[in-house]
Order: C-alpha cells, then sequence, then structure tokens
C-alpha cells in the first residue's frame, strides 16, 4: 500500500492549528510543521462500531433524558446524509452528538453559566448510518450561551458531532451551525474555518422535513475524506 | 466529477465528556469506549499507558481526549476489511479524557501491539482532540525498548533524528505491571511529533 488510497485532508477546508481569536489555541496548537504520513494499514483500518452500537432511544434527545416529562426547548430533527468526496453515501458510520440544552446550559459539570439545567434534558445522542448513508436524530434547539474567550463573547446555537467514517484517517469532529444565526459572524471558532468552506457548516431549514404539529426539520450533510478516484480509474 | 468539499473541523471544546466519554465521567449514558482497550481473550502482553496533555506553558491540559486504535499482541487490526483480524475480542480502539484523574492522566489498559508485518515497528495510533485545537492532531507512540525494529521503521526514519524521541514511550520500572510513559508536548522544544496522515 505505497500509494495513497485516500485524498488528503483538504487544508482550504479545515481550520489552522493556531487562530490567535480563538485564545486557547495560542497555547494549544502544534507549531512545528506536521510530518507526512504515508498510507497505510494502521490509518487505512479504523474502530468498528455497527447498528448494533446504538440502543434504541439512542437517536431521540428528546427521549432518552427523561426523568418525569419532557424536556422543555422547541423541538428539532437534524437529519442528512454522510457522504465522500465523491458523494458517494457512507453507510454503517457512527455519529455522536452533544449539545446544550432550549436555555444554553450544558449537563457538563464545568459548565458555570447560570442558566437553568433541564432535568429532562441530556443532550448526548448517537446514531449509525443507514445503507443510502442517512441518519437522523430528534433533539430540541440548543440555546446560545456565553464563554470567556473575549468581552462578550457568544458560541451561536450549535450541535457537535463527531464522525468515524470507514477508516482512522476519515476521523471528523465538527459543530453544525444554525441557519441565520448573527452570532455566526463573531465567533472566533466557526470564523478560524476558512471562509469558502464556513458554510458547510451551517444546517438548512427544510420544511419538508419539518413535521406537522410536531418539529422543525433542519438538513445537514457531511462529507468526509474520500477515496482518491484518480488512482481508483488508472487500476 | 468536481468533489464535493470536506465539513470543516472543528473543536470538541470543554464539555465532550458526557457525550464521547460519559461512563467516565459518570455521566448517565453508557459507553462505547474507555480507557479499557484489554479484554480477557485479548493476544499480548498486559500493557497499561499513561501519560499526560502539556501546553505550551508546560500544564497539563485538563479537557483534552486522547483515542487509540492499535493491533494486537500479533499485529492484528480488528477492522471488518482485514483479512488478518484477531479472533478474539480486542477491538483495539480506546478513548480517555484528562478530567478524571487527579493529576490529569490518561491511562489505557491494552497490549502491547506487535508489529504488523515485522517491518514496521509496534506503535500504536493516536488522536489528540481538546478546547482549543480546532482540527484533532495525529501522533503515534513507538516503544523505547524496540529499537532495533525502531531504528528501521519507515515512519520513524521519516522522522528528523532529533524529534524521534518524542514519539519513544518508556518502559518503567514496576513489579506489579508493565507500564509505560509517554507524555504529549503541544508545544515548545520537546514537541511531540504531529503527522498529516
Amino acid at each position: 500500500m505505497s500509494e495513497a488510497i485516500y485524498s488528503p485532508r483538504d487544508w482550504s477546508s479545515h481550520p489552522g492549528y493556531i487562530y490567535p481569536s480563538y485564545r486557547s489555541t495560542l497555547l494549544r496548537g502544534p507549531t512545528k510543521p506536521l510530518i507526512h504520513l504515508k498510507q497505510s494499514l494502521s490509518t487505512l483500518t479504523g474502530p468498528v462500531y455497527g447498528h448494533d452500537s446504538v440502543g434504541e432511544l439512542d437517536a431521540d434527545l428528546t427521549r432518552n433524558g427523561r426523568k418525569n416529562g419532557e424536556p422543555l426547548g422547541e423541538r428539532i430533527i437534524v437529519s442528512g446524509r454522510v457522504l465522500d468526496e465523491n458523494g458517494r453515501p457512507q453507510p454503517d458510520t457512527l455519529l455522536e452528538i452533544w449539545q446544550a440544552n432550549a436555555a444554553g446550559r450544558y449537563v457538563h459539570r464545568t459548565d458555570q453559566h447560570d442558566a437553568p439545567l433541564d432535568p429532562n434534558f441530556l443532550g448526548a445522542g448517537r446514531s449509525v448510518t443507514d445503507k443510502q448513508g442517512r441518519y437522523r436524530f430528534h433533539t430540541v434547539k440548543p440555546g446560545a450561551y456565553p464563554w470567556g474567550n473575549h468581552h462578550n463573547a457568544w458560541r451561536p446555537n450549535h450541535i457537535h458531532f463527531s464522525l468515524f467514517g470507514p477508516s482512522f484517517l476519515t476521523r471528523l469532529v465538527t459543530q453544525m451551525y444554525f441557519p441565520g444565526d448573527p452570532l455566526l459572524e463573531l465567533d472566533p471558532i466557526y470564523q478560524a474555518v476558512p471562509a469558502s468552506a464556513r458554510h458547510r457548516m451551517i444546517s438548512q431549514f427544510s420544511i419538508e422535513d419539518t413535521e406537522p404539529e410536531f418539529a422543525l426539520g433542519y438538513v445537514f450533510d457531511i462529507v468526509l475524506r474520500g477515496r482518491n478516484q484518480t488512482l481508483m480509474e488508472s487500476r | 466529477m468536481a468533489k464535493l468539499g470536506q465539513t470543516p473541523s472543528q473543536t470538541v471544546g470543554p464539555y465532550f465528556a458526557y457525550g464521547l466519554t460519559p461512563e467516565q465521567y459518570g455521566y448517565d449514558l453508557g459507553r462505547l469506549a474507555d480507557g479499557t482497550v484489554v479484554t480477557a481473550s485479548a493476544k499480548g502482553e498486559r500493557t497499561r499507558i499513561e501519560g499526560r496533555v502539556l501546553d505550551g506553558e508546560g500544564n497539563p491540559v485538563t479537557d483534552a481526549m486522547i483515542e487509540i486504535w492499535q493491533a494486537d499482541g500479533e499485529g492484528r487490526y480488528a477492522h471488518l476489511a482485514n483479512p488478518h483480524r484477531p479472533d478474539t475480542t480486542f477491538t483495539g480502539f480506546g478513548r480517555f479524557g484528562t478530567g478524571t484523574d487527579p493529576s490529569n492522566r490518561f491511562i489505557f489498559e491494552t497490549v502491547k501491539p506487535a508489529s504488523i508485518d515485522g517491518k514496521h515497528a509496534p506503535h500504536i495510533n493516536v488522536i489528540v482532540f481538546m478546547r482549543g485545537m480546532l482540527l484533532h492532531a495525529y501522533t503515534r507512540i513507538y516503544f523505547a525498548e524496540e529499537s532495533a525494529l525502531n531504528e528501521k521503521d519507515p515512519v520513524m526514519q521519516s522522522v528528523p533524528p532529533e524529534r524521534r524521541a518524542t514519539l519513544l514511550a518508556q518502559r518503567a520500572q514496576s513489579a506489579a505491571e508493565v507500564l509505560y510513559r509517554w507524555d504529549i508536548h503541544m508545544q515548545g522544544e520537546a514537541e511531540t511529533v504531529f503527522f498529516d496522515v
């Protein structure tokens, strides 16, 4: 396996390690040049999590944290497809998500934001894509919340996504944002991504995916690194 | 055909624990993976690997998450597409957050991997995530005492000699267990080698 099976990380799509407006990158991002690693069995393989890895309620965040009632907030349906760069659906791919509740508060113990916790909302879920690469979560729309990066800093509404894809090198952690959010242009985490690629992190409102009398639909497609087509064709 | 653009990476942020490492942190959600990679049937020498993630000022990072992916003690990756996968329950995948140990270590109980082909030195593939890192970083753990294989390893060869030690886990003297220590330095003189995979 001496050739590159997967196309590389596209540096015009991803943020760099140091982005001074996001202050904590300054002491945490690597500063020396990355060393090229030839693709081999070590990176072309990866952990396997299939449909037996997720439970019945794992993709329904409006139910998986219930104690004595429904979570508060605007119910939403987040669905989409996981594709590779060549447009091929990525089946059997694990997605893990986590998010703040409708008031902008995380269950996490270190979150000190003075907004209420919701006893009926955990804010974490999992799903595995079907044969067409599709996934679907029920949740509530996360609230915005303040953070200490700079004076009057607020994170836009977002849901964290973690994906494996077919190998260790297709691993992706990203955040899904909502259309029309005025905080996006003020948010250094969002702005750290090259301008031409930022829109790929924004979900689209969809009336077709909205369920009458139930929940608004947002569509978020995710694109992972794909197999190198020229290589495939030359074989 | 025009390619679709890759979805950009974003930081895991400070609050990943209840989504990605819930049991380790005591949240009410089952785990998919944690620091215990070894299983009863796994082949290989039982091994503990521990270390810290240090920032540019040498302070331990308290909200990092480390993932490891490795072959077993017979050099086999547990991947469906791999015909030489283990015939055991060993998955080879572990995940640990640095927020629960009092000294902010990551701790993996695993087996020491063997060379996959006799040519590559035994190694563990590592991904580092944390608040303040917008893009996850890939690195590797090699084993200091495997000097003969390490010297011939093509990946080690591609690393400038003065930086190779950053990838070496040191076997510690411990009567109770096989223990390796390996710290990850995000910056500075001893900055760990990170790879463009």
